[in-house]
């Protein structure tokens, strides 16, 4: 047993080594661009710029309204399927696992083929609609998770008592859905927004081929060009990462916790 | 399926029919967004210039630079889904059975949500920064006498790209591994050593048989995520690793195949990969929820 505990330490040493080693580097490297000193100077460069805000602006914004039209399609079918329709349940969860199967590159080249300038619904030809196709990519990449997410927390309430009980009040199935059944699944909902969130803030293959002034393409192009504002970009990225996962573990513990009280 | 006759206290309110209205968007939108642009390629992959239906497309991947590019990402993604497994599993196993710390379990965890979700753009920056020719650990090593460049080393190689790949291919298998690992009931271990099993024998003839199935869906699983992936690859090498999504990614900007066929034949080749991996991920996770149950 002696030798399994070393082993252990052993191979989590060296985890933290390889997972913490390029952490390190990226920031030692984000604060060399004064010559000959430690200073802040990349990213002051970084955040001063107004490609990096523009961009940053459009992908935020996208990244709400993609957050808006995931929970608008997802909570209702997850409801119902739950609810009513329980023999769709196999085929929609085929559906919300299709974006992990369908590589990103081949879905967007497909959005290109089938909505192009030369087709029957040309969304690339106009900027708003080139912005609204990748929203509903972006919503498709989404889908996994915020299904699963929505998923789990409808299965830990009771819907149907609720939804019976809130009939027998007379209420509509707009007010069930949005004044009943939402605020009791808002940690899964919220799980869902963050991890979507940090998948689309800084996604390249489909704004790039899109032609959209994202984050993602933004960041490709200073890589390409720049020398030191790159890596402070990473340890930005990194960090937004970090508060969104952070974010989850805030919001999905709170869940744990009513569920497992008696 | 047939439907077992509830007792039912009253009559519902809403129609079936509400339910449907419900669902509609969610179909609506798969349709537009998910299965007709797939299904569009797919089609494509099989058409010629004026629609008619052809096999010329596939054969014509055949060619020396297009079967390269799908060796070179197959090579990259069996490559980088090993070693993900393998490393993944390791550490899976020693933070949740290794008798650590209680809290590296909830640590490593949320580390590899994170670092599963650190992929792209930034991630090839972290890498440049830290085994690029001026990186931290590169100029680290040369410092105690190990010049990773003289001896043959490049990051904007396989080995740099597989290298790369890791940090989002550990993390991933310790999410995807450790559901499996927590089903291994201590009652099996308690009945091994009760019936005189040396630790080794509990091992390879108890938990290796059990955990197999999982592993290598899981396996299958990393390789189909590093097959698909494009942004780091693409912001490390440029065009220079030659994998086929950023051939792909090339032919969609520039055309350069000069045959948009082609490029749907291309499209058709990554989806059956990353079709047939998942499927069989599927199999062999179904399999194994048998014992976790």
């Amino acid at each position: 047993m002696k030798s399994g505990k070393f082993a252990a330490w052993a191979a989590m040493i060296l985890g933290v080594a390889y997972f913490l080693a390029p952490l390190i580097a990226t920031f030692e490297f984000s604060l060399r661009m004064r010559r000959g000193e430690y200073s802040f100077d990349a990213y002051r460069v970084v955040l001063a710029s107004g490609n990096f805000r523009d961009s940053f602006f459009y992908s935020t914004v996208l990244a709400f309204v993609t957050i808006i039209v995931g929970v608008l399609v997802v909570v209702p079918t997850a409801y119902w399927v739950q609810l009513r329709l329980p023999r769709l349940r196999g085929l929609v969860e085929f559906i919300t696992l299709l974006p992990l199967v369908v590589p990103a590159i081949v879905l967007v080249f497909g959005y290109i083929k089938l909505y192009g300038s030369s087709s029957i619904l040309p969304l690339t030809a106009t900027s708003l609609g080139a912005d609204a196709l990748l929203m509903f990519g972006y919503v498709g990449l989404g889908l996994p998770y915020m299904y699963r997410s929505v998923e789990t927390a409808l299965r830990s309430i009771d819907v149907r008592t609720l939804t019976e009980a809130a009939e027998s009040q007379g209420a509509g199935i707009f007010t069930i859905l949005f004044h009943i059944i939402l605020p009791n699944i808002r940690s899964g909902i919220l799980s869902g927004a963050f991890l979507t969130f940090a998948i689309v803030i800084g996604e390249f293959t489909f704004a790039s081929l899109l032609d959209r002034p994202a984050f993602g393409p933004y960041l490709q192009l200073i890589g390409a060009s720049k020398a030191y504002e790159p890596s402070a970009l990473a340890i930005i990225a990194f960090a937004l990462t970090w508060a969104c996962m952070g974010l989850i573990q805030l919001f999905g513990s709170g869940v744990r916790f009513s569920v497992d009280k008696p | 399926m047939t439907t077992v006759a509830t007792p039912t206290t009253r009559v519902p309110r809403f129609p079936n029919a509400a339910a449907w209205i419900g669902v509609a968007p969610f179909f609506v939108f798969a349709v537009m967004f998910l299965i007709l642009p797939t299904a569009s390629l797919l089609v494509g992959a099989f058409q010629d210039h004026d629609g008619a239906f052809t096999l010329s497309n596939l054969a014509r991947l055949w060619q020396p630079s297009i079967l390269h590019s799908y060796s070179l990402s197959i090579e990259v993604s069996i490559a980088s889904a090993f070693f993900g497994a393998l490393i993944g599993l390791a550490l899976a196993i020693a933070a949740l059975r290794g008798g650590l710390p209680a809290w590296v379990r909830p640590t490593l965890m949320t580390f590899s949500g994170v670092a599963s979700n650190f992929a792209g753009v930034p991630l090839a920056f972290a890498f440049m920064a830290t085994l690029g020719r001026l990186g931290f650990v590169t100029i680290l090593l040369r410092g105690v006498g190990v010049d990773l460049y003289a001896s043959g080393f490049s990051l904007f190689t396989f080995t740099g790209l597989t290298l790369t790949y890791l940090y989002f291919q550990i993390p991933l298998m310790v999410l995807v591994i450790a559901p499996a690992i927590d089903g291994l009931k201590t009652e099996w271990s308690e009945a091994a050593d009760i019936l005189g099993a040396g630790r080794l024998q509990y091992w390879r003839m108890i938990v290796l048989p059990i955990l197999w199935p999982s592993v290598l869906g899981a396996s299958l699983l990393l390789f189909a995520n590093a097959f698909g992936a494009i942004a780091t690859a693409y912001a490390l090498t440029g065009s220079f690793l030659n994998i086929v999504p950023i051939l792909l990614y090339a032919q969609i900007r520039g055309d350069v195949l000069h045959d948009p066929n082609l490029g749907y034949a291309l499209a058709f080749g990554m989806l059956l990969i990353t079709g047939l991996s998942n499927v069989a991920y599927l199999y062999l996770r179904a399999r194994s929820d048998r014992w976790l149950k």
